[in-house]
Order: C-alpha cells, then sequence, then structure tokens
C-alpha cells in the first residue's frame, strides 16, 4: 500500500478537474505553502470539514539522551498541532481494519 | 486562516486559473485526503507532513454522571505528524 503524494493530488486534478500538469502541480503546492506560510506567522490554519492546524509554544524541559541516558535539556520551541474536524472524524472512526 | 480564506489567497497569487476552479481544486484535494484516510491509507507530502489513522482499541468506558460501565467501541482517530520544513519554519526563536 502506498501513501498519497503531492504526485497523486497533482494526476487527480489533471485527470478530474482538467487543469494541465504545470498548473495541477502548482496548485497542489500552493495549497501546501499557503497553509506552511500561515503557520510561520504563528497564524493557525481552520479548514472546515477537514481539521485545524494549530501552534503551541513549547516550554523547555529536562529530557534525555535515550542511547546514553545522560541528561540534557530540550530547548523551548514552537510546534504544529493538528486537530481533526467533526467530519473527519467521523468519516474515519469507523474504520475497522484487517491487519 | 479559515478555508474560504485560503482560497482567497490562492486565487490572488496565481494568474492562470479562475476563482472558480481554484475553489474546486482546494476543495477536490481535502476530499482526496479525507477519501485516502478513511481507507486507512498514510497521506506523505514530503516538506509539510504526513497523516495517518492511529487505532484505539475498544474499551469499558463509565458513564460519568452515573458510573454505569459501557462498552466503548474500538475506533480509528487521524493522526499529523509535522515534516521537517514546516518543523524548522514554524519554530522560530522567540
Amino acid at each position: 500500500m502506498t501513501a498519497l503524494t503531492k504526485a497523486d493530488l497533482a494526476d487527480m486534478l489533471f485527470n478530474e478537474l482538467g487543469l494541465n500538469k504545470r498548473e495541477a502541480k502548482e496548485m497542489v503546492e500552493l495549497f501546501f505553502e499557503e497553509i506552511r506560510s500561515s503557520l510561520e506567522k504563528n497564524k493557525e490554519v481552520k479548514l472546515s470539514g477537514f481539521g485545524n492546524f494549530e501552534i503551541r509554544d513549547k516550554k523547555s524541559r529536562p529530557g534525555r539522551n535515550p542511547k546514553t541516558g545522560e541528561s540534557v535539556a530540550v530547548s523551548a520551541r514552537r510546534v504544529v498541532t493538528f486537530k481533526s474536524g467533526q467530519k473527519l472524524k467521523s468519516r474515519v472512526e469507523g474504520y475497522v481494519g484487517i491487519s | 486562516m479559515t478555508k474560504s480564506e485560503l482560497i482567497e489567497s490562492i486565487i490572488s497569487k496565481q494568474d492562470q486559473l479562475i476563482p472558480v476552479d481554484v475553489d474546486l481544486a482546494i476543495k477536490m484535494i481535502l476530499e482526496k485526503m479525507i477519501q485516502t484516510l478513511s481507507a486507512n491509507e498514510r497521506i506523505e507530502i514530503r516538506g509539510f507532513g504526513s497523516f495517518c489513522l492511529h487505532h484505539r482499541a475498544s474499551r469499558i468506558g463509565r458513564n460519568p454522571k452515573t458510573g454505569a460501565a459501557v462498552e466503548l467501541a474500538s475506533r480509528s482517530v487521524p493522526y499529523f505528524k509535522p515534516g521537517k520544513e514546516l518543523r524548522e519554519r514554524v519554530n522560530v526563536p522567540v
């Protein structure tokens, strides 16, 4: 089972929406770049029906090097979290796979 | 930023497509992503991140009001792991 990639999304826009290959590729790039650049400016992105990309500021905390057991500080950082929306949640929650 | 603001912003940044096509393209991308996850398939967007499902086993829960035990069915929840470029661009020194 292979994962869905930007190339697959561009193919879909080419096949189903009739964009040419270059337009399709650019549209996919623009979509993800727009989300990244909003998050970079500390602005969360709310995609109704899909989910919200949020920003969290994490304080520095003590951590450990898992290999050596040495304690090292984990520096303060800003991270992205994703909260799935109602529609996405309800469409995936019933998935009972044969794994 | 909301979905409609995102669509407006993309419309203003490109000059080849008419607005209605940009609107449709974004909605098709999101719908395809939902379909992929509902089939328990991964999404891998280089430089952005990956999405997959995490599976939760069924468990016995409690009705917090009455204390009665209720069986909660196993379920799947979407999970997003930010990619390297996204992590680095967001984690600006404050």
